[in-house]
């Protein structure tokens, strides 16, 4: 019955509003197309947003396969090549050590992105829980579970992240965890306004009455209604999970060296800040970019969400 | 309107009552102990080289050694008293260490909050208002930059530009209204973004509501509408989120006093999470949680000022 559905993330955005169970398939095919089209044009109406899709792709390239991009050992030192600026050869110039910082900063987005993306998937994953055992569930539950997001809204993102790292101890994956545990109230918060959207819906009512049985309501009926404002959500949070990453990675909390991470690299480059300019300014210009495509391609999402 | 404020001051206490009994249950929930977790990780130092006794003696000089219930009653007690111990690597009532460095992080937080608030709401309108469009979208444009560039790698590009090369202002330091500038304002750009967007967009809804309508075409003019009764509605969501953005500002102090070597309670939380030392935690996210709950119950308390129709919503409620 969603196999029309499952054709895409982006399109399960708009099947938001349009429900299968009671449109004949036929129709849905019909609006799935104009769905495209209207993606399409959405695309032209929006150079912005192009760049911001073709910057996510390059920079998910630079994750898979950071080799392909870059010849430069992102590791080993080349004393005689040291704090160079950039030029053809060295693109974003060289570090202290003479390391190709364009190379470091290639190497080092699986590291900022793979934390990132588990942040927000643990977010994700965490606030769904909450969200739809208080939405479904209500009563004790929902009080509880929404004086659980209470409490993790009262303290400041980063401070709770920064918290958490300190008991967790230092590292890649503890920061992900942290940034993640920051996120869960947003996402709890979403989810249980749209379980309780659907819960007044006739089509619930009617799986209700027909004896299907809670999970299965669940699975079949509100995950999938529920995905558009979760997408985009989801497409804002990693911005600001990427924000967050590559500020813990800042203070020193994240990966250790050598191994290139891009805010520990905009770290390294403070030492030589009135010197070597560029060992700050395009780590952080590369951070910058990543977040504003994902900020950029969450408002799209929003904006095509609320027009289907 | 009483009864709704005791509701709120119940609320606000059960959400730090929640936030101290969370923060002591995971200190001492997690594998490890909080002594050997001192030992272990704080400055390098070699487990090996101390002995069962010392530990045991530093165990009890904490108050660790008690029965696990009696100890959090103990930090409840205190906690309510504002006491939260000695800080585990100075020796230093906690208390008294985020007193002395207060005075220079909330002069920034208020200097970089007047900064936000100054910019955003400047951006918000001229994304709304201005005559031409190309010019709307540059500064609907800059409100997403600014809640996308990391405040660390702004406050850097501040130091290069206006520090290094302009000599204008100093790159680091606590001394004086110049050297508070820069730390400002790179600890506003976020902050300002994010009030923008949410500004503008109310604004924009504001604007397609009837009573608009109405005011037009009773003959009110363009200015007299956007600030009588645009901006006015469209203030009440934007009010909500002073609570996060006045968190969010210590927060970001953090990493911008670090940057420009500022002695507050960012750099204290910074310095606090290096050497694990958890009282000093704890007390930060007890005070940063009791500030939220506090700013909430002041927005709370000014909204039917600025919005008559709420006052008559929590009366009824």
């Amino acid at each position: 019955m969603f196999d029309t559905q499952s054709t895409s993330a982006t399109q399960n955005a708009h099947a938001a509003v349009v429900d299968p169970t009671v449109l004949p398939a036929q129709e849905v095919e019909y609006s799935a197309g104009r769905r495209v089209r209207r993606w399409v044009a959405e695309l032209v109406r929006q150079p912005g947003l192009v760049l911001s899709l073709l910057w996510v792709l390059l920079v998910i390239a630079w994750a898979a396969a950071p080799t392909v991009f870059t010849s430069y050992d992102p590791i080993a030192a080349n004393a005689a090549h040291s704090l160079r600026g950039p030029s053809g050869t060295y693109w974003f110039g060289t570090d202290n050590l003479g390391r190709d910082l364009y190379s470091r900063v290639v190497f080092g987005t699986r590291q900022s992105m793979q934390a990132s993306v588990v942040a927000v998937g643990l977010s994700l994953a965490l606030g769904a829980i909450l969200g739809m055992a208080a939405g479904y569930l209500g009563r004790w539950v929902d009080d509880l579970a929404m004086r659980v997001v209470d409490v993790l809204i009262a303290i400041p993102g980063l401070l709770l992240s920064m918290a958490v790292v300190s008991i967790l101890g230092f590292g890649v994956t503890n920061v992900a965890l942290a940034v993640g545990v920051a996120g869960i109230p947003g996402f709890a918060r979403i989810i249980r306004a749209e379980v309780l959207r659907i819960k007044s819906s006739t089509y619930f009512d009617a799986a209700q009455a027909s004896g299907t049985r809670t999970l299965a309501i669940l699975v079949r009926h509100v995950v999938p209604n529920a995905t558009g404002p979760v997408l985009v959500l989801a497409a804002l949070e990693l911005g600001g999970a990427v924000l967050s990453v590559s500020a813990l990675s800042f203070l020193g909390y994240g990966s250790t060296p050598p191994a290139p991470e891009w805010g520990s690299l905009v770290s390294q480059g403070r030492d030589y800040m009135g010197t070597a300019w560029w060992l700050t300014t395009f780590p952080g210009l590369v951070v910058a970019l990543t977040v504003l495509a994902a900020n950029r391609i969450g408002r799209a999402l929003e904006r095509t969400g609320v027009e289907a | 309107m009483r009864g709704y404020v005791v509701r709120r001051l119940v609320h606000g206490a059960f959400v730090l009552w929640a936030a101290v009994t969370l923060s002591f249950a995971v200190l001492h929930l997690v594998p490890g102990d909080p002594v050997s977790i001192m030992l272990g990780q704080g400055e390098g130092a070699d487990v090996s080289n101390v002995s069962a006794a010392q530990v045991e003696a530093l165990r009890a000089s904490l108050g660790l050694d008690r029965p696990l219930p009696l100890q959090y009653l103990s930090y409840l007690w205190n906690a309510v008293h504002l006491d939260f111990g000695q800080s585990y690597s100075t020796g230093e009532p906690v208390t008294t260490m985020i007193a002395r460095a207060l005075p220079a992080t909330v002069s920034l937080a208020l200097l970089s909050l007047l900064i936000a608030v100054a910019t955003g709401v400047g951006a918000a309108i001229a994304a709304t208002l201005l005559p031409w469009a190309p010019a709307r979208s540059l500064f609907l444009s800059t409100t997403v930059v600014g809640v996308s560039v990391p405040s660390f790698w702004i406050a850097i590009l501040l130091i290069q530009l206006l520090s290094f090369r302009l000599g204008w202002f100093p790159a680091v330091g606590n001394d004086g209204l110049t050297s508070l500038v820069l730390p400002a304002v790179s600890l506003a750009i976020p902050t300002a973004g994010v009030l923008a967007q949410v500004l503008g967009k109310s604004i924009r809804t504001a604007l397609g509501e009837p009573y608009i309508l109405t005011a037009r075409a009773k003959g009110a003019g363009r200015l007299r509408i956007l600030l009588r009764h645009a901006i006015r509605n469209a203030s009440i969501p934007t009010m909500t989120m002073i609570g996060m953005m006045v968190g969010g500002v210590l927060a970001g102090a953090t990493i911008t006093e670090t940057i420009f070597a500022r002695q507050g309670v960012g750099r204290i939380t910074v310095d606090a999470i290096n050497a694990h030392d958890f009282p000093v935690i704890q007390a930060l996210v007890f005070f940063a949680g009791g500030l939220y709950v506090l700013v909430n119950l002041v927005v709370d308390l000014v909204y039917p000022k600025v919005d008559p129709r709420i006052v008559v919503r929590t009366a009824m409620a």
